[in-house]
């Protein structure tokens, strides 16, 4: 273990949505620059976690504790969470009529830089920027104009998740199954465009089903979320293992609660 | 995130404040005196007095309408004052520089100044407050045009034909029971009239405030646009904040010639009253207009006061090809109630008319799109267009369409398309997450939603529109 500060701590961490327990006593911590995959059955929790993380409303703490460079994240609204550097890429991006990508991102680069005492950038700085960031993640420049997400395919949103982290850059990115309904090409795209965010003080969670994304994206870590709670973690090697295996083997010990429905 | 909402939308309307100047304002109540005192005062023409009379005497005979999905007490009509006018403005000055200082820094706090040099160019301010217009600026650029641009009392003396000519043709004096009262109180307004085959140089707006107290404001715009002209034309409205509703009753005639082209632009932000319902204006508008052979007239709105509004901007499309267009947005929060909307009426051939509105309620409003849509029998190979979206924020405000078609020429075409959503939690979640702040967020999500009605608007109105939206909505989420 090295003793370099950590990026992010989650401590014991109970949640629940609509009085429904999901989170049931999940820690993690996570390094600068650490790349950590989580894994699990589908239900087990993994976009919840995500959504407490960035304080969702109607997702409740009940217990634990959260620090993001050593602050008390849970005590932060959404969006001082996101201006300390968090950045959720969403399982179901969700579409907003008649706000352009552009004016959207504008507006959410220019946030993030007041609450940092900057200047807001200026158009033409930012047009540059989006423009490298479309085409690094190969969407074609028109999408800058159209609504956020009106109308784009599966793999076009996700795509535009993406772009958005390479414009706000975090210092935290939870990717929410970033890699599912994208094709061959476009995996490898959204792969490239992690990898190229890498660096000594950015760190990734990387939330999927397939270790194939795992191949191109190399984890430092992976983790089983199953049942609310981290059941297994292990390094690249332990992605393959579940590819073999499943999940089932892991499983044996169901907490009670889920017996009961 | 209703609780949310209603914390923000508790914010104080900017506009609310009263002007320290001297009236001279009529005591309340309503006769035939009243009226030839108003006439008096204007030194008006003996036909006008007499047109006044008439519509009064039809106006007593008429019920107040009762089918606007709207609710409020009973209008006691003797217990407003019917004019009211700066004492400065006694004897009209004639330059900005014998305007009372204390108007020009009502309207310069308004964010419209009236000094010429200070003003968004290219645009010619008449400034109406209470019942007297305060000052038309720019006004020999737009003589060397040929473009008369005045107050309605001042073009009853210079223009007494043209005025006689139009008045009342678009808007009968008994049209309706608030037409009618406007018929016979009105005190001051616009007007517009442009030549045979001109470009009006610069946008034309007018300016309404209201500050007296116990006033009603009762303004008559009459915008003619002569054929081959065309003119773009804006109006503002603000009140200040008082604790009894204030009515406003007006009537705009809009007359297209053939081939002419008026574009109408409102920003209308009376006071809408408080939380609680309590005060604020109650904006029973006729607006209406006739195009001619080839002729369109466009009305955009973007309606964020008053706390009943009742108002159809219309069209009736008798030239053939002639084309019709009516944008709005219309926001309303807290008690406000608004039942709004337009009339399209084809009569010639191959008319065209495109209605798109845009209804947002927040806290615990009430927005209502009625809409009449008629092809008479000689309307043939008529279309028209409309689309009414609703957007709700909240789960306390009601939104509801009322879209009437009446097709008596089997070749027309009515198409209508209608759609209802929220903000969305996810919406802003979203927004939040990449760090937005609330307010933000729904403003943008509001804007967005608002795109197809303020590309409409001319450019610094479309900049102010989208401001207005935002300090309307300050703080609808936390
Ligand atoms: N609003 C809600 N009300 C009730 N239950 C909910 C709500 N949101 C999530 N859940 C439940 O919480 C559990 C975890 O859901 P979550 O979306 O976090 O799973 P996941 O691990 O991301 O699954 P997947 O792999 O399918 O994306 C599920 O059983 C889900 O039904
Ligand atoms: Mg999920």
């Amino acid at each position: 273990m090295s003793n370099t500060k950590s990026l992010l701590t989650i401590k014991d961490l109970h949640a629940s949505v609509e009085e429904k327990q999901i989170i049931k006593g999940l820690s993690l911590d996570i390094k600068p620059g650490e790349v950590h995959a989580i894994m699990g059955p589908n239900g087990a929790g993994k976009s919840t976690l995500g959504y407490v993380l960035s304080g969702r409303d109607g997702y409740h703490v009940e217990s634990g504790s959260v620090t993001l460079n050593g602050d008390d994240l849970l005590a932060m609204e959404t969006e001082e969470r996101a201006r300390a550097g968090l950045f959720l890429a969403f399982q179901y991006p969700v579409e907003i009529p008649g706000v352009s990508n552009l004016e959207f991102l504008k507006a959410a680069v220019d946030a993030q830089r007041q609450a940092r005492g900057e200047d807001s950038i200026t158009s033409a700085d930012f047009l540059k920027e989006a423009k490298a960031a479309c085409k690094q993640v190969n969407l074609p420049v028109s999408f800058l104009k159209r609504g956020v997400n009106e109308g784009f395919s599966g793999g076009e949103k996700k795509r535009n998740e993406l772009m958005q982290m390479l414009l706000l850059k975090p210092k935290l990115c939870i990717l929410d199954e970033t890699d599912s309904g994208l094709d061959i090409d476009a995996l490898q795209v959204v792969a490239e465009g992690v990898n190229s965010q890498r660096s000594d003080d950015r760190s990734f969670i990387v939330v999927t089903h397939y270790q194939r994304l795992l191949d191109y994206i190399k984890p430092d870590f992976v983790h089983v979320l199953s049942g609310g709670k981290i059941v297994k973690s292990g390094d690249a090697s332990l992605a393959l293992e579940l590819e073999a295996q499943g999940y089932a083997w892991l499983q044996n010990e169901p907490a009670e609660d889920e017996l009961e429905g | 995130m209703t609780e949310q909402i209603d914390k923000a939308l508790a914010r104080e309307y900017e506009a609310g404040f009263v002007s320290n100047v001297e009236s001279e304002t009529f005591m309340p109540g309503l006769d035939e005196d009243v009226i030839r005192r108003i006439s008096a005062m204007k030194n008006e023409p003996e036909w006008m007095l007499e047109w006044r009379l008439s519509a009064f005497r039809e106006w007593l005979e008429m019920d107040e309408p009762d089918w606007a999905l709207v609710d409020y007490p009973k209008i006691d009509f003797q217990s407003i004052s019917y004019y009211s006018a700066p004492k400065s403005m006694k004897d009209k000055p004639k330059s900005l520089d014998e305007v009372d200082p204390e108007l020009l820094r009502t309207y310069e706090k308004l964010g419209i100044p009236l000094i010429e040099q200070q003003m968004l160019a290219g645009v010619a301010v008449d400034a109406v407050f209470d019942s007297v217009s305060v000052v038309t600026t720019f006004r020999e650029k737009l003589e060397e045009a040929g473009v008369i641009f005045c107050s309605i009392s001042e073009a009853l003396h210079k223009y007494p034909d043209l005025v006689r000519k139009y008045i009342g043709s678009v808007v009968p004096k008994k049209d309706n029971y608030y037409a009618a009262l406007n018929c016979a109180v009105f005190t001051d307004g616009s007007f517009v009239y442009i030549p045979k085959g001109t470009r009006c140089p610069m946008e034309l707006s007018t300016y309404f405030r209201i500050n007296e107290q116990n006033t009603g404001q009762f303004e008559r715009t009459l915008i003619v646009a002569d054929e081959g002209s065309h003119v773009s034309y804006l109006e503002g409205c603000t009140a200040p904040q008082r604790d009894e509703n204030q009515l406003h009753a007006a009537v705009v005639e809009l007359v297209a010639l053939d081939n002419a082209e008026i574009k109408y632009s409102t920003v209308q932000n009376w006071y809408p009253g408080d939380e609680n319902g309590k005060g604020g204006i109650y904006n029973f508008v006729t607006k209406r207009g006739i195009c001619h052979t080839n002729a369109k007239i466009s009305w955009t709105q973007v309606e964020t006061g008053s706390s009943v509004t009742w108002k159809y901007p219309s069209c009736i499309l008798k030239g053939d090809n002639s084309v019709g267009e009516f944008y709005s947005v219309a926001l309303t929060r807290g008690r406000q109630q608004a039942d709004t909307g337009t009339k399209m009426i084809h009569l010639g051939k191959n008319t065209k008319s495109t209605i798109i509105s845009k209804g947002i309620s927040a806290g615990r409003s009430n927005n209502s799109y009625r809409g009449l849509v008629r092809m008479n029998p000689g309307a043939q190979g008529a279309r028209n267009y409309t689309q009414c979206d609703s957007l709700l924020i909240g789960d306390q405000c009601g939104a509801h369409t009322f879209p009437y078609v009446e097709s008596r020429n089997p070749s027309a075409i009515v198409e209508h398309e209608a759609t209802t959503s929220k903000v969305s939690d996810e919406q802003l979640f979203l927004c939040r997450q990449r760090g937005l702040d609330p307010e933000k967020a729904v403003s943008m999500i509001v804007n967005g939603f608002c795109k197809e009605v303020f590309k409409e608007l001319p450019m610094e109105f479309a900049v102010e529109a989208g401001k207005l939206l935002e300090i309307s909505l300050e703080g609808s989420v936390g």
